[in-house]
């Protein structure tokens, strides 16, 4: 037992002296998801913010100018204003406004009569994502509006059911707060699989494996000793995103720390496994990080529902998901930090993330020979 | 205790044979080798590149799957017991198998970890091979930052920390000095004589055969000879001869000895023409000389490489005999195709002006000095060296050369052109041969050709003659639509060579033209090379290479970025003439020169 222990120890120290003296395998492990979660985390986000708005009143009395101050006093839109339906088109066409709201000549004098609803809304369907959040928004606004204006007459509200929304576990249907969390997971599953892919692929290419394999050093000792020094840094990494979503995000978080680091674990584990398993394939930097690139970092982006809902994927696609590691995680940080230790969400989607790195870790020990060919 | 002739050797291959497949196609690497290799003695494996000698070294570290044959290490079934035969192996691949960013140390330490060499007795151990090295003073520097020699010899520490009993080694002396490389031979000799290792050696250099006890041969995967190197080379005694001529020049004297009957091996070999001749032939100066050239001939020891030329002439169908065409006079002055300007500052020198003028040339990276004050000039028509190993600072003048950087500092002229001002000028009169194979390997040869015609921006009818020219001149006609990248070694080398030439230029620059090629694929290079300079071509030509060493006019031999001497091959070999070696190598002259070198900074 001693024997293997002390070759053990002689790669461990190796490796511990390289990353110490090669910047790049600590770059990978905190700047690059760092990195990425900035860009991200400010970059994608759901929610329409100072979206400019072609306004066209044809009568601008009291009743109208009441709706454009609300509309104007919204932190989604900036009202641009246009005297003709016609103007407002060309700046549409233009692109210069991402929608238009239509408030006719006789918008006063129908509002008091029929009690509703004559402004027309134009946006553009091309981007049907941004027209959806625009109307939906639009909406809303015109809701309240309609809402505060009965209150103030004394009158019955306008509709026969009020709907009143209340949104559940991210009260201030703020995007970011659930978008962070399945970030972290997304960028998590690059960096553990960057890890191990990269260092394995220098050793093939400066030929340090090949003499590694011929010493007494057994394939399963040369492999560990890959997984557990950058399990640690892939830990420290995971800590700086997770320092970094609540500090600089300002995502609450409401789970407990101690499931967090077990389930980042498993997880890491899971990632760890693949980069291992790349580096079976690929024996040169470049090509071990395009692998990496494109079997992990897109299909979790797409596929593991931190963006694109699940439910309403085809079900070839659906099941498609369920070899994503990334999706697991996904699910159990979303709960984490928006609602807490939701035991039905983390237990089984843990067991799942458990089951994938052994699945990874198992096949990259298979995998392994000490040869080459 | 068994006779040591009873034991199972050090390594025995029973009709192994091996294949890579690729996009489909199965190229064989190796070929119903059977061989011994024995205890207590160094066997060399040698051939040229692609001849099968990795394959063999990492067949027989159980690196790679056997998939027919038998391969024994003492005794032991490689592909039934792996690890049990790597417990007694010590192997070096090609590159050494350092960690760069790891110290001597801590290179020594990792690998006597992962060996389990015993604590007690490591001390005594590290001390003996840091002291066979010479490493003991550079214990805490970076194996990045060591010379090539040097990584060289920590390498082979490295194997030794835990003492093998079968010590195999994939090229150990490729690149580096001959210092170096005389060194490892004896740390080798040493470890044979007082350990009894048992040293396998895989090699492309023909030299190194003479210092094994017996050698394999190597030729495209097949064993084309077993024995030792003694006898070997005596199979051609008595026919091996130095020829010079009074009043001929060499080149013109070993084309035409190349081309007399009777005559199996003629080269260039510092002012005289080496030849051998065929078995029973004896040469007379009558015979080689109908024009009655007073010839004056000198019986010479055989050399290993006389005879393995002879073995493989007489294996393989004669080759037409290149560097007519270019002979016969389609000397890029005759061409009147050509049309391109003569440059401004050589017009009425008269042809004395030098073609290519290096004053003081320097090249710094950052605090790293990679060419220092490096200067030389070369005439028209002369075949120019610069010799040196890996690291000396050939590349960098090369580069500096071809206008693909700029010098930090000295003066530099090619074809009259100023690199610093006018390096694209320049380059058009430059034909450029990179070492590692550098036409695109997924076009026919064909295909390359056209390419470099129009690169080069030649117009028909022109371009079309020249396409022909290339493919009638290189015999490459036959080959005309295979994939460049299947080719064999020396016809990839051909295609090269054609590429480069495509342009007529007047300067031809080689690096390391014929380093890992087979002697009669060298021999065929440097025909054609001979034929071009004596048409007036240029030739600059980078080699760590002590035989294409001996083909040049002129060479500078470069270390640590510094000329340390230039002249003609014979008078650098003379400066190394001592009462105990009347007849010094060109690696004799070599090692003198970096001995001096380092002499007064050693005290």
């Amino acid at each position: 037992m001693r024997e293997p222990i002390e070759r053990l120890e002689g790669l461990l120290r190796k490796e511990a002296l390289q990353i110490i003296r090669d910047p790049s395998a600590l770059a990978i492990a905190f700047l690059l998801p760092a990195m990425l979660l900035v860009i991200f985390g400010y970059g994608v986000t759901l929610d329409p913010h100072r979206v400019p708005l072609a306004v066209v009143v044809e009568q601008p009395d009291a009743v109208a100018q009441s709706f454009v101050a609300q509309l104007g006093g919204t932190p989604y839109f900036t009202p641009v204003h246009f005297n003709t339906i016609q103007a407002a088109d060309r700046a549409f066409d233009a692109r210069e406004v991402s929608g238009i709201v239509w408030l006719r000549a006789n918008f006063t004098r129908q509002l008091a009569s029929e009690g509703a609803a004559p402004i027309g809304v134009i946006v553009n369907g091309v981007d049907a994502n941004t027209a959806r959040l625009i109307q939906g928004y639009l909406q809303q606004v015109w809701a309240t509006w309609l809402a505060a204006r009965s209150r103030e007459r004394g009158l019955p509200q306008g509709l026969p059911v009020a709907v009143e929304p209340r949104v559940r576990f991210n009260s201030a249907v703020s995007s970011r707060d659930y978008l962070v969390p399945g970030l972290i997971a997304i960028v998590m599953t690059l960096t553990g699989a960057l890890l191990t892919a990269l260092v394995i692929a220098r050793e093939w290419e400066r030929g340090t494996l090949e003499a590694l394999m011929v010493t007494r050093a057994t394939i399963r000792e040369i492999l560990l000793a890959k997984l557990l020094p950058y399990f640690v840094l892939g830990m420290g990494g995971m800590v700086a995103t997770l320092v970094l979503a609540v500090t600089l995000f300002g995502v609450p978080f409401r789970g407990s720390l101690l499931v967090l680091t077990g389930a980042s674990a498993l997880f890491l584990l899971a990632a760890l496994g693949m980069g291992l398993l790349i580096s079976s394939v690929a024996r040169n930097q470049f090509v071990a990080g395009q692998i990496a690139i494109i079997v992990t970092f897109l299909p979790a982006f797409i596929l593991s529902g931190f963006v694109f809902d699940i439910g309403s994927m085809p079900w070839a696609i659906r099941l498609l998901t369920h070899i994503v590691a990334a999706r697991y995680f996904v699910a159990i940080l979303q709960s984490l930090f928006l609602a807490g230790d939701v035991w039905s969400v983390i237990l089984p989607n843990a067991l799942a993330l458990g089951i994938m790195a052994l699945v990874f870790l198992g096949a990259a020990r298979l995998g392994a020979r000490k040869r080459l060919d | 205790m068994p006779a040591e002739s009873e034991l199972p050797p050090a390594l025995r291959l029973e009709g192994v044979s091996h294949a890579f497949t690729s996009r489909g196609r199965t190229a064989a690497a190796l070929d119903g080798i059977t061989a011994r290799a024995e205890r207590g003695a160094v066997t060399g494996v040698i051939g040229p590149d692609g001849a099968g000698k990795t394959t063999l070294m990492r067949l027989a570290a159980g690196l790679l799957q056997l998939r027919s044959g038998r391969i024994e290490v003492l005794g032991i079934d490689v592909a039934r017991n792996p690890d049990d035969a790597r417990s007694r192996i010590g192997y070096m691949p090609q590159r050494f198998g350092l960690y760069e960013d790891l110290t001597v140390r801590e290179n020594l330490d990792l690998y006597a970890k992962v060996q389990n060499v015993p604590r007690a007795g490591r001390e005594a151990r590290d001390g003996e091979l840091l002291h066979m090295t010479g490493l003991a003073p550079f214990l805490s520097r970076l194996a990045g930052r060591l010379s090539g020699g040097m990584k060289q010899k920590l390498g082979l520490a490295c194997t030794l920390v835990r003492v093998p009993e079968v010590l195999l080694l994939d090229e150990p002396t490729v690149g580096v000095d001959p210092v170096s490389r005389r060194e490892l031979w004896e740390i080798v000799d040493h470890l044979v004589r007082t350990e009894r290792m048992a040293v396998v050696l895989s090699t492309s250099y023909l030299d190194e055969a003479e210092r094994c006890r017996s050698v394999l041969l190597l030729h495209e995967g097949r064993l084309v000879g077993a024995t030792d190197p003694a006898s070997f080379a005596a199979q051609v005694s008595g026919r091996s001869f130095h020829v010079s001529a009074a009043g001929t020049g060499k080149r013109q004297l070993q084309e035409r000895l190349a081309r007399t009957p009777g005559v199996v091996d003629a080269t260039i070999q510092g002012a005289f023409v080496r030849v051998v001749t065929e078995s029973g032939g004896q040469l007379s100066a009558a015979e080689l000389s109908p024009q009655a050239t007073p010839l004056t001939i000198v019986p010479v020891p055989p050399r290993f490489e006389d005879s393995f030329v002879a073995l493989l002439k007489s294996s393989s169908p004669a080759t037409a005999s290149p560097g007519q065409a270019i002979a016969r006079g389609e000397t890029p002055e005759e061409n009147g195709s050509r049309g391109t300007p003569s440059p401004p500052e050589t017009t009425g020198s008269a042809g004395n002006e030098p073609v290519i003028f290096a004053d003081r040339l320097t090249r710094r990276f950052g605090s790293f000095i990679a060419v220092d004050a490096v200067s030389f000039a070369v005439r028209r028509g002369e075949i120019f060296g610069l010799l040196g190993a890996n690291g000396a600072g050939k590349s960098t003048t090369f580069r500096m050369l071809c206008g693909l950087l700029p010098p930090s500092d000295g003066t530099l002229r090619v074809a009259g052109y100023d690199l610093r001002r006018a390096a694209a000028s320049a380059r058009g009169r430059i034909g450029y041969m990179a070492q590692k194979f550098s036409l695109y390997g997924d076009l026919s040869v064909l295909e390359n050709l056209r390419f470099f015609a129009s690169a080069y921006r030649l117009l028909e009818p022109h371009r079309g003659a020249r396409i022909a020219w290339a493919l009638e001149e290189f015999g490459l006609g036959p080959h005309a639509d295979a994939v460049s990248r299947e080719l064999p070694l020396g016809f990839k080398q051909r295609l090269a060579l054609a590429c480069a030439l495509m342009h007529e230029p007047e300067i031809l620059f080689l690096d390391e033209p014929t380093s890992g090629v087979d002697p009669l694929a060298r021999r065929e290079f440097w025909r054609r090379i001979n034929a071009l300079a004596e048409s007036g071509v240029t030739v600059l030509v980078t080699t760590h290479f002590m035989e294409e060493a001996e083909y040049c006019d002129r060479l500078a031999v470069l270390a640590q970025g510094k000329v340390l001497a230039a002249g003609d091959p014979e008078s650098l070999k003379a400066r190394a003439r001592t009462a105990e070696r009347p007849q010094p190598t060109m690696e004799d002259a070599f090692i003198a020169l970096l001995e001096a070198a380092s002499r007064p900074r050693a005290a």
